[in-house]
């Protein structure tokens, strides 16, 4: 009896492996459609919205079925499935995100299968077409993009004697209406501000562009500290002044979640924000009914050199490495990608399309009244994306850091940005000698047909 | 050893397999690969490349990571004693017979329940500066304080400001002590009666009974725990890191050591660097537990023995 056990269960074993063994190649012979997986982080009308164009083209053909999941921190998903050899067919990432997955070797290049298919960069806004590429290669195409532009309240205005129609057109003149909207409490506090660059804080890096400064010159060197930056944390460095460290630490703590009621845009705490076209659907669910409000280009530093300054993101397909229907997921990446099924997605997420032909259909549609504001940013010659950096996450959290002494009166503009200049000039430094090492073989294989 | 000794070590070994299987490939494996790629530059999706001790040098020059080792030793040495005196407190309070006792366990207990994320956004409302309710609780002692010495001092701004934000932390988690406290309180249960008794002939107090006969027997219980706490301490995460939303809170005084390793592993693609890290941490660990074993051999008393 008791030798009979180890057999037993050794026959359990092989049953199991031949039942699983069965099962993975049951799963393997299907010939019939191709099911292509598709990975997007979107949640709510954002994905009702992409999953009717996913349904339409399901409908429209009966070669390729494309199975769209919603997926929480894609990024990080999106490389571990990729390591694991287990990717998506198709993954939408932010363009910010390419850099470092086409450096690590986790996305198929797309200039054949364009090229094959017929796509263009002429039939883009150009911009959206430099974002996908990367070291002269294609690694996306965009779906739904955004620019960032002043959003104001115009009651406040109006209360504050200021013309509600007339946004303010220099760097100066938003500070002299900051001025003018301030209202303190009985006890002195802070009760409301025209404006402040910590709210929301979401692009505490790109300030100096305002200034008309960059992050990087486009080849080895960070410019993180360069002297237009840097005027830009002096300007930021002087709200802690005018207002007290303490003072705005109480106030901004005192604001509520932005996707909210209380976010204090719409509260009336703050007059003037920096935010990109979603900000219509914020407004539309958490705004009193009341609220107006206007667009207009963020003013710079000196708008006799420069204006219409913005920075442009926009979200993007991607094929991951390894993934095992590259062609057919293209075609369905091509398919979002043209002009319709393009203009249904953008009016159902409520963005502008990134495409070069646009229906007069699409705007008479669009809900968002501003968003011809939004697109005519995108074009500007002055219109910026993030740099293309694979230390970038690291650059954007020191800056972020830098952003906050500065805040707190902790370190003068000068210091905060050399130890940002420095501690990511090396990191990049690093990085470099990466690539140094594996371009050779990478771009090889990036160029084989 | 016997065909018989053989036969049930083979037996044995059989039954203990599946345990030994995933040990090996779910902690020793990890353990030390992790150890082979602190030695290379692995980014997860490129092969890795060995660099020798590249890793540990760049870290001994990184203030970063030193700032987070400081963030980690300090909020251990906080969090580890205030811990333990909070818990065996409340244990010692907890194990009198008062009618209701149980209602107070649970609700000593209760706060252990809920999940570390909820815990860190209830926390983030509470520690909030304006509408907080630890400040607004605060606020009267201030206004008194104030009124007497004609200062202007308000309560802190928990979460905004470099100096407070580890106490922030550290108070969120003496929330979490009704773990321990339920350990304590089934050590407290295994304190002979009759040595409280023959104390009490001799005139001993409450003081001198904790003092002289709970405390030594419960010193392995608080070993243990203590030793856990340490291990915890050095693992905070979840709390700052929702806290912060991902972030290295102002001036970086909430980048815990596991902050800064998820940082490199998930956010930088450094997962060699992130290793090192691990390593570091794991070295740290287990040196201070070393550490303490060696502290507390003369203070632990093991009934067995």
């Amino acid at each position: 009896m008791q030798k009979f056990f180890p057999l037993h269960l050794g026959c359990w074993m092989l049953a199991a492996l031949a039942a699983f063994l069965c099962s993975c190649s049951d799963a393997g012979s299907g010939k019939e459609r191709a099911t292509i997986k598709y990975w997007d982080k979107w949640t709510g009308f954002e994905a009702d919205a992409m999953r009717a164009v996913v349904d339409d083209f399901n409908a429209s053909q009966n070669r390729i079925f494309v199975e769209f999941s919603s997926v929480s921190q894609i990024d990080r998903r999106l490389m571990l499935a990729t390591a694991g050899g287990v990717p998506p067919d198709v993954a939408g990432i932010w363009s910010k995100s390419l850099p470092v997955y086409a450096e690590n070797n986790a996305l198929t290049p797309l200039d054949r299968l364009a090229e094959e298919g017929g796509v263009r960069r002429d039939q883009y806004i150009d911009i959206f077409w430099q974002m996908c590429s990367y070291r002269g290669h294609l690694w996306a195409l965009p779906t739904t993009p955004g620019s960032l532009a002043l959003v104001w309240n115009k009651k406040l205005f109006r209360e504050a004697g200021l013309d509600p129609e007339r946004p303010p057109q220099s760097l100066a003149e938003l500070e002299q209406f900051n001025e003018k909207l301030v209202k303190r409490r009985p006890d002195g506090s802070l009760a409301a501000v025209g404006f402040l660059p910590a709210e929301p804080g979401w692009w505490n890096e790109i300030w100096g562009w305002w200034f008309g400064g960059e992050l990087w010159d486009g080849r080895k060197a960070i410019t993180a500290n360069s002297p237009e930056n840097v005027a830009a944390f002096e300007w930021i460095a002087s709200y802690p002044r005018r207002f007290g460290v303490h003072d705005l630490l109480a106030f901004r703590d005192g604001f509520g979640n932005f996707a909210s009621p209380q976010n204090p845009f719409f509260t009336g705490r703050v007059a003037m924000v920096l935010q990109g076209p979603w900000i219509y659907n914020f407004i539309k669910n958490f705004a009193p009914p009341d609220f107006e409000w206007g667009v207009a280009p963020f003013p710079t530093a000196d708008p006799a050199r420069f204006q219409n300054v913005t920075q442009v993101e926009t979200d993007a397909l991607v094929i991951p490495a390894g993934a095992k229907h590259p062609k057919e997921a293209f075609e369905f990446i091509q398919y979002v990608n043209s002009q319709k099924p393009m203009e249904k997605l953008c009016l159902g997420q409520r963005k502008f399309s990134p495409l070069r032909e646009c229906s007069a259909e699409f705007f008479q549609k669009h809900p968002n009244p501003h968003i011809g504001e939004f697109l005519a940013l995108a074009k500007s010659p002055n219109a910026r994306f993030l740099p293309q950096l694979t230390v970038w996450a690291l650059y954007s959290n020191d800056m972020t850091q830098a952003f906050g002494r500065v805040w707190m009166d902790k370190a003068t503009a000068g210091e905060s940005l050399d130890e940002v200049q420095r501690h990511v000039q090396q990191a990049f430094d690093h990085q470099q000698k990466r690539w140094d090492r594996i371009s050779g073989k990478l771009t090889k294989e990036w160029d084989k047909p | 050893m016997t065909n018989g000794d053989k036969h049930n070590l083979r037996l044995g070994l059989l039954f203990i397999s599946p345990w030994i299987l995933g040990f090996l490939a779910l902690c020793v494996y990890p353990l030390l690969s992790s150890l082979f790629y602190s030695m290379c530059d692995y980014s997860v999706l490129s092969p890795a490349v060995f660099v020798g001790a590249q890793n540990y040098r760049d870290m001994f020059a990184d203030a970063i990571f030193w700032k987070s080792v400081y963030n980690t030793l300090f909020f251990a040495a906080f969090a580890i004693p205030l811990g333990l005196v909070m818990s065996l407190s409340l244990a010692i309070l907890l194990n009198f017979d008062l009618p209701g006792k149980g209602i107070f366990r649970t609700v000593f207990f209760l706060p252990s329940l809920v999940p570390m994320v909820c815990l860190a956004v209830l926390w983030q409302w509470m520690l909030n500066g304006d509408l907080g309710l630890v400040n607004n609780t605060l606020k009267p002692a201030f206004a008194v304080v104030n009124a007497m010495l004609g200062t202007h001092l308000s309560p802190p701004n928990w979460l905004q400001e470099a100096a407070y934000a580890k106490w922030g932390i550290i108070f969120t988690g003496l929330w979490g002590v009704g773990h321990a406290v339920v350990i304590y309180l089934a050590g407290l249960q295994g304190v002979p009666r009759h040595l409280y008794e023959s104390a009490e002939i001799d005139g001993a107090n409450f003081w001198h009974k904790t003092w002289h006969i709970t405390l030594p027997v419960l010193s392995p219980v608080i070993y243990f725990n203590t030793i856990m706490g340490l291990i915890g301490s050095f693992q905070v995460f979840a709390v700052p890191y929702v806290m912060t939303g991902g972030g290295d809170g102002p001036e970086r005084s909430l980048l815990f050591m596991a902050t800064y390793l998820y940082q490199n592993a998930f956010d930088y693609w450094n997962m060699g660097y992130a290793c090192a890290i691990g390593v570091a941490l794991f070295l740290l660990i287990l040196a201070l537990t070393y550490a303490a074993t060696k502290l507390s051999e003369h203070h632990i008393h093991y009934e067995g023995k």
